[in-house]
């Protein structure tokens, strides 16, 4: 055995040869990006942190059960959260099922060269990350006012929410489409399957998971949204929960907005506890898509 | 029906009139110029002439080949050389491939695969496919198998069970899998992966399998078991296999198509050529070109 090993040549040149200069600067590096991860950590926290500390004394069962009053101390955001579900909700249905058309036209039928297409896509692109008060003033111009004249409703939030969405979900859904790897395209067609079947069976359920994470947050901007809807009415005293798409509204966000602008300091926890409601929200808004994303990953 | 015109079959590429001539002359059959003096399986796909266009680029041309019932047919040749592209002429793969433009002509028993009478799904459901590496469907194993005929018809339970089961067992994978079938393809192994891809090409029933370089991705092993299942079910299945391994070619194939590269007058990309067609053991021991015998010998390519 130790033959052997003596019959093989010593290696001498093994050793870290690593110079000092190189080895502080992969540590300055590493530290780098450890400050910078904290800061991130350290302003959520603190953000946390304090709306939890101003809100904690409003963050009970009647904050979430009451409508608004002169009285602080029964005032209550209910309206607003049924607001939110139903433009939301509506929203977000309806674009995801326009954004799904749209991204499969684009990506599995149209004709990626032409230029119709093309300019299509930039559209598209450019909309993505168009300002939302120049939706909400879109939104006033021809829903609210003029053209349709749905006034300060429900469904003139949804539609305006809706185009806002739309550009962000079809890039999404587009992305998550492109990703789907041609082998399976080919393996469908190879079977005898018409475009419409490889897309349906094999294309779309593929890029589900894509596709629903690009929805959720599409949603959740959504959800946060304040800007377009104090254009839109949603600023407003409301004490009833809509009953439709005529219904006035009012969102969690905008709420927020009123209550923390208050004077009276208990109207600010009200503010601060409707922040923890929006975040709890969001927070299972995006639950739900990792739970749609691995459901349909393991669904086979 | 035997026919004999095996040298018929033969043709080089040396200028057009002479093609026709002897596309003629298989569609006649009736030249008996033989000299392997092995009787002939009834001949199912041929094409004319065929060539390819990618755009402006002309990647392969004047292709004529027989396919024969009960035999598997190996093209071989370098890189570049055409042979996917040919492979995928023949269940209108190409279709898929905007730039792609194909010439001449395929027949399918007769019929012109890209004629009005052809439906591209049709043509791919009876003429199967397997592809260079195992696409097996982000679904179950029987999903993945039964694919195939829930698109092109509506199954029953009972009928699907029976032909997964029965797809399975033609493809050897029966014995492996029985008991998870519900589980994920990706589960499996590669080499048993391109056997579920097999066994998913085998249930919707077609008369011609295509396989394009189905071993390359997988061991020596893997490779075994399809090369042996390859000889199983040729009977049934009259097999068509692009591959890049020459040992694999006179292992296998009864008959091979060896294809070339040359660059063309005003071309700057090489098109691909065939160079020659004939029964595997004429190609391997007495190839009529140079360029056959320099290749199988491994001094080309």
């Amino acid at each position: 055995m130790s033959s052997v090993v003596s019959a093989q040549p010593v290696a001498t040149d093994l050793h870290d040869t690593t110079s000092r200069s190189r080895k502080n600067l992969d540590k300055l590096f590493l530290g780098g990006l450890w400050i910078f991860t904290l800061l991130a950590i350290i302003t959520l926290v603190t953000l946390v942190g304090t709306t939890l500390l101003k809100g904690y004394s409003r963050l009970n069962l009647s904050l979430i059960t009451n409508f608004p009053s002169p009285f602080p101390e029964d005032a209550g955001i209910q309206a607003a959260i049924f607001g939110s579900i139903w433009v939301v909700v509506t929203s977000g249905l309806v674009s995801l099922f326009i954004a799904m058309g749209t991204a499969i036209y684009l990506e599995e039928f149209a004709d990626q060269g032409s230029r119709f297409n093309k300019l299509i896509t930039i559209n598209i692109q450019t909309l993505a990350g168009v300002p939302s008060i120049v939706f909400g003033i879109l939104g006033l111009a021809f829903v609210a006012r003029g053209w349709l004249g749905w006034g300060f409703t429900v469904g003139t939030a949804s539609a305006v929410l809706t185009m806002m969405v739309l550009p962000v979900m079809i890039v999404s859904a587009r992305e998550a489409l492109k990703a789907v790897p041609s082998s399976l395209r080919e393996g469908a067609y190879a079977l005898g399957a018409t475009r419409w079947q490889t897309i349906v069976k094999q294309v779309v359920p593929s890029a589900i998971p894509g596709i629903a994470t690009g929805s959720i947050l599409g949603v959740s901007r959504a959800l946060g949204e304040s800007a377009p809807l104090i254009l839109l009415g949603a600023l407003a005293y409301v004490s009833s929960n809509p009953a439709g798409f005529d219904s006035d509204y009012t969102v969690l966000p905008l709420v927020i907005l009123k209550y923390t602008q208050e004077a009276q300091e208990e109207f600010q926890a009200v503010g601060a506890a409707a922040i923890i409601v929006l975040l709890v929200l969001l927070i299972a808004l995006n639950m739900i898509a990792i739970v749609i994303r691995d459901k349909s990953r393991k669904s086979w | 029906m035997v026919e004999d015109m095996s040298n018929a079959t033969i043709s080089k590429t040396t200028g057009g009139s002479r093609q026709s001539d002897s596309v003629v002359r298989v569609n006649l059959s009736s030249d008996s110029q033989s000299n392997s003096g092995k009787p002939q399986n009834e001949m199912i796909m041929q094409s004319v002439d065929l060539q390819v266009h990618y755009g402006d680029f002309l990647a392969v041309r004047d292709v004529n080949l027989t396919i024969h019932k009960g035999e598997i047919t190996a093209l071989i040749g370098p890189s570049g050389c055409g042979k996917s592209t040919i492979i995928r002429c023949f269940n209108r793969m190409n279709d898929l491939i905007p730039t792609a433009k194909v010439g001449g002509k395929v027949f399918y028993k007769g019929i012109d695969l890209y004629g009005p009478e052809a439906n591209a799904g049709e043509v791919r459901r009876r003429i199967g496919m397997v592809f260079q590496k195992p696409n097996p469907f982000p679904k179950s194993i029987y999903d993945n198998v039964a694919f195939g005929p829930r698109v092109n018809g509506k199954p029953t339970k009972a009928e699907t069970d029976e032909l997964v089961e029965s797809s399975l067992k033609r493809a050897a994978l029966w014995e492996e899998v029985k008991d998870r079938l519900k589980q994920s393809a990706f589960s499996l192994s590669g080499g048993q992966q391109q056997r579920l891809c097999i066994a998913r090409a085998l249930a919707v029933n077609p008369d011609v399998l295509l396989m394009d370089e189905p071993c390359s991705a997988l061991d020596p092993i893997a490779t075994a078991r399809i090369e042996d299942l390859m000889a199983e079910i040729k009977s049934e299945y009259p097999i068509v296999i692009v591959t890049h391994n020459m040992q694999q070619a006179a292992r296998v194939s009864d008959r091979t198509a060896f294809f070339n590269t040359e660059i063309g007058a005003n071309a700057t990309r090489p098109t691909g050529v065939l160079v020659e067609y004939d029964t595997t053991r004429k190609i391997f021991a007495n190839p009529s070109d140079t360029r056959t015998e320099q290749y199988i010998s491994g001094r080309m390519g």
